[in-house]
């Protein structure tokens, strides 16, 4: 069975809130963070939108020291640090110990290291003066740059890992998180993921015209899941951190239990049967969502909310109807799904945290958040799941267990089981 | 430019590096960059960075080596302001 593991600090970096009380207030109102960047306009790029979190250097001064945040350039891990940070002080923690908490580790993932950083790095070298690049290069290209800031700054002694897994990286960094404390090998774990989607980045999933198009002009439209006028995801940044912490070690120092997280899996279809390095392969989905339930020891009738992975893109119909085919249920029977994604964008890395910790927080304050943009439902989706669980605005609702899921590139799939904590 | 007027242009380059903002107020020749000033050793590359671009010189790798404290940076910036001129 192992130690239960439940969730007791929760920190965000979004588009549309840069906080958790402003990310509340922005879920609970449906309040888009997509906005129109003219320089994508400049650049031709087809779609001209995306959720830029409104993040400025100076909000991460009290976060860390005048010296390591002199010359700090990685946007990408400066969302993570505030994100984690902001988790940890909510968790009831002081941001400085004194000594190595060797109980405590980190694992918090990402996709690209930040592209701004290594082109200076590329621009120097080209112009023949690497020397002039400085000690503060290596440490931000490094893809283990936010673990190292995040974990030096806390004092973390345990395993400290950046994971790497696509769209798949923030849900599967949590669950990772999860394993090491059930099976005993952590008491408490910093999770989550982060991503700077730059131009550079946002250019090469242009090209591939899997983006947004059609409402660059009308941003807070452009992001559409489930919707028969999508035309693509809106990539966006951020940041979302969980503290995760044996139940026993919470009890003990009188933590805020926000909800217990009761299991998960992550796998992959392989690449095979429908499988490919751009879609996830239905039988891998239904099985990682099964495992999911049955790692937690729940029934699938339990389920209240499935917080999706549903990018706005042809691969929501089959989403739908793998969640479908996963839980058995469908119709009226089906539960409520919703996307983040039609607030603030497809963040790559930084989805499934930020969509934990915006599934947390339905699960705390009982609510279902709307889907934006969805004045226009994919009738296959509304045929197996009915309109009634695609809520178009803010549904209050006794919530207490959500399952909540991510499909990266790679085929890799991964799906969390988190429930509210009851003492029993 | 003479040893009083380098150290307090010094002092505006090691300012981003060290923590301790009074001891950098009262430094002198025989202030230690990593024991006073507690500069994280892998930033000494920095201000020698940024020496060069303060002072419009280069700093060579023998030379970077002699700069742990005040005075070793001031000598090194001196010589090389000297050689410029």
């Amino acid at each position: 069975m192992g130690n239960r593991v439940v969730i007791t600090g929760l920190g965000v970096v979004s588009p549309n809130g840069l906080n958790i009380p402003d990310f509340l207030h922005a879920i609970q109102n449906g309040i888009s963070g997509i906005r129109f960047i003219p320089e994508y306009e400049e650049l031709k790029f087809n779609c001209q939108v995306s959720g830029i979190p409104e993040f400025e250097w100076e909000q991460l001064r009290n976060y860390i020291t005048e010296t390591s945040l002199y010359g700090l350039k990685g946007k990408g891990i400066a969302y993570g640090i505030k994100a984690a940070l902001d988790a940890w002080t909510d968790a009831g923690n002081e941001i400085v110990a004194q000594d190595t908490l060797w109980e405590t580790g980190c694992v918090f993932g990402s996709s690209v290291a930040d592209t701004d950083v290594i082109k200076n790095a590329i621009t120097r070298v080209d112009a023949h003066e690497s020397k002039k690049l400085g000690s503060r290069v290596v440490e931000q290209i490094m893809n283990s740059g936010v673990t190292a800031y995040i974990s030096g700054r806390l004092g973390l002694g345990n395993k400290i890992i950046n994971n790497s897994a696509a769209c798949a990286t923030g849900t599967q960094s949590i669950l990772m998180g999860f394993e090491y404390i059930k099976f005993g090998m952590a008491k408490r774990m910093v999770v989550g993921s982060c991503e700077y989607v730059d131009k550079y980045v946002f250019g090469g999933f242009d090209s591939m015209r899997v983006l947004s198009r059609k409402f660059n002009h009308e941003p807070e439209r452009a992001s559409r899941p489930m919707s028969m006028s999508a035309g693509g995801f809106v990539p966006g940044s951020g940041a979302g951190a969980l503290v995760l912490e044996d139940l026993d070690f919470a009890l003990a120092r009188g933590a805020k239990i926000y909800g217990e997280l009761l299991g998960g899996s992550t796998n992959s279809g392989g690449q095979r049967n429908g499988g490919s390095m751009t879609a996830p392969g239905p039988e891998g989905v239904v099985k990682c969502i099964r495992e999911a339930i049955s790692n937690a020891n729940i029934n699938a009738n339990d389920i209240d909310l499935v917080s999706g992975h549903l990018t706005a893109t042809i691969a929501d119909k089959l989403e739908i109807q793998n969640w479908v085919h996963a839980l058995k249920r469908s119709g009226d029977d089906f539960p409520m799904v919703n996307s983040l994604k039609s607030m603030v964008g497809h963040s790559l890395s930084a989805a499934g945290s930020i969509e934990t910790v915006a599934a947390v927080l339905q699960l705390k304050h009982n609510f279902v958040h709307a889907n934006l943009n969805l004045e226009d439902p994919i009738p296959e989706i509304l045929d197996i799941i009915g309109e009634n669980n695609l809520p178009t605005i803010k549904v209050d609702k006794e919530i207490n267990t959500v399952a909540k899921a991510n499909f990266g590139f790679g085929d890799v799939n991964s799906c969390l089981i988190i429930s509210k904590y009851k003492n029993d | 430019m003479d040893r009083k007027e380098i150290l307090i242009e010094l002092k505006k380059v090691l300012a981003p590096y060290t923590e301790s903002k009074e001891m950098l107020e009262g430094i002198n020749e025989q202030t230690d960059l990593i024991k006073d000033l507690k500069i994280n050793s892998a930033n000494l590359v920095d201000i020698i960075i940024d020496a060069e671009a303060q002072y419009n010189i280069e700093i060579d790798f023998d030379a970077a080596e002699k700069m742990y404290n005040v005075g070793n940076c001031i000598d090194v910036i001196a010589d090389k302001i000297n050689k410029t001129a």
